[in-house]
């Protein structure tokens, strides 16, 4: 291995982690987002739980690769949409990935939180009925604390599965650290050893994430542990 | 409407024979895939389970590694890699230029090498579902180790496996669109050929989508079957609900 050449390739793949990092932070966060919403149509209708039971099955049955063709290559088919005025916002790679990775990522997080909803005891729930709550106070103190804390190991693993997948917006052009390792490889015809520098890249990356929810899991759930003097109630 | 019908048909101006050859080799290559991470993980499982140290910490950084990359990158590794190293030895018995790898061949063994490792993990916790008092019964009616794993463990593991492992085809089915990167008229590189000659990306990508859909939702059903007949006179016991 010519360690000369991997110490000049690793600073320019780590030039990529930004962006990796942003479609990873926005489509996550929409993502979660989406799969409330999604989570309170079920709860709404018999027609709104049919609707989120339908996406759900569409978003897990088909690659995330052809949801970021459809998006980035097949909207342009549309004459209306090409002459609207999303179309500046539409055209551009990032946003297509951004919103391919939100609208996967809600597929998922939703069928993770209700597991997690699943799990909330209805003894707690009808504690904070008793104690007189209304509803949106007893989600927002009661289910949606207990539900998180329940969802947490399953939502790590979503978490970092998204990071992952953000390396599929090389594939739409986006220079994040796959699509510059995809670049230098086309350079220096060097495969290996630049993709190995970009795998300890998201190695890394993933280690980190799964220690910080590893530490989340442990500090919410301080009441299973005998160290609850760490934190001052 | 109409003209949908006839891109999407088998007629002479259709492009139904070209997609349904690439659904097909979709299914191959998820097929070599799936096969391939099956041995991989039982391999694996093994190792974990009552390998020597030495290999069960190999097992375990296999599966963390593995878990930690993107599945693109792992397939960029095994076709442009493959290619690099094939080149290098062929350059060797002087020839000269890039040699060319199959991505077919590249990117099973890349899904493959994936999947093992989550199908390591189903495996192994399969294994430990089986009563200990079956495979003491075993040891104590005198069955050789092998005897013991094909017709008390592997009867009884797969049983418990069977919906992690139908987990894993849905996702090896998913994963295999990423190995049209490498070329392979896969389902999605063909709707992508498609898309760009007639200029109907939408239509085209869509119909790809179907065709996923078509063979996750198939596949779904059969392993549910499956499920349904190997559980037959078994107390009712929902695995992973």
């Amino acid at each position: 291995m010519d360690l000369a050449f991997i110490a000049a390739v690793f600073p320019k793949l780590l030039a990529g982690l930004p962006l990796t990092l942003s479609l990873a932070v926005l489509s996550l966060s929409g993502g979660a987002i989406l799969a409330l919403l999604l989570s309170g149509l079920r709860a709404s209708s018999w027609l709104g739980a049919q609707f989120a039971n339908f996406y759900v099955y569409i978003f897990r049955g088909t690659p995330l690769l052809i949801q970021i063709f459809l998006i980035y290559y097949g909207l342009a088919q549309f004459p209306a949409l090409r002459h609207s005025l999303l179309w500046p916002l539409l055209r551009e790679p990032y946003v297509c990935a951004v919103l391919a990775l939100m609208l996967n990522d809600a597929a998922y997080t939703s069928e993770i939180l209700r597991g997690g909803l699943r799990a909330v005891s209805s003894g707690a729930i009808e504690a904070a009925k008793v104690a007189g709550m209304s509803r949106p106070t007893m989600l927002r103190r009661i289910v949606l604390p207990l539900a998180f804390r329940q969802a947490l190991p399953a939502y790590g693993a979503e978490v970092t599965s998204m990071v992952k997948a953000t390396s599929l917006a090389s594939v739409v052009t986006l220079m994040e650290v796959t699509g510059l390792a995809r670049a230098e490889v086309s350079q220096s015809y060097r495969a290996i050893e630049v993709f190995l520098c970009a795998a300890v890249i998201y190695l890394v990356l993933v280690t980190l994430i799964t220690r910080l929810v590893h530490w989340l899991e442990d500090r919410l759930s301080t009441h299973r542990s005998p160290a609850l003097d760490r934190s001052p109630a | 409407m109409g003209e949908a019908f006839t891109l999407l048909g088998f007629g002479p101006e259709g492009w139904g024979h070209a997609l349904l050859t690439a659904g097909l080799t979709t299914l191959a290559v998820s097929a070599c895939a799936f096969a391939c991470g099956l041995v991989l993980g039982t391999l694996c499982a093994w190792a974990k389970i009552a390998g020597p140290a030495a290999l069960r910490r190999a097992a375990d950084i296999y599966g963390v590694v593995l878990r930690g990359i993107p599945d693109l990158l792992v397939i960029y590794l095994f076709y442009f890699g493959g290619r690099q190293i094939v080149t290098a030895i062929a350059n060797q018995f002087g020839h000269t230029g890039p040699v060319e790898i199959s991505g077919f061949v590249a990117g099973s063994l890349a899904i493959g090498l994936i999947s093992g490792a989550a199908q390591a993990e189903v495996l192994r916790g399969a294994f430990h579902a089986i009563p200990s008092g079956t495979l003491e019964a075993a040891r104590v009616t005198g069955m050789r180790r092998w005897t013991m794993f094909r017709r008390i463990i592997a009867p009884q593991a797969l049983r418990t496996a069977l919906p992690g492992l139908g987990n894993q085809w849905q996702s090896v089915i998913k994963e295999s669109a990423l190995v049209s990167v490498t070329g392979l008229v896969e389902t999605l590189r063909a709707v992508s050929v498609a898309a760009n000659s007639t200029e109907l990306p939408f239509l085209f990508f869509l119909a790809g989508g179907a065709i996923y859909l078509a063979i996750t939702t198939v596949s779904g059903l059969v392993f549910r079957i499956a499920e349904w007949r190997a559980m037959r006179g078994q107390p009712a016991m929902r695995v992973g609900g």
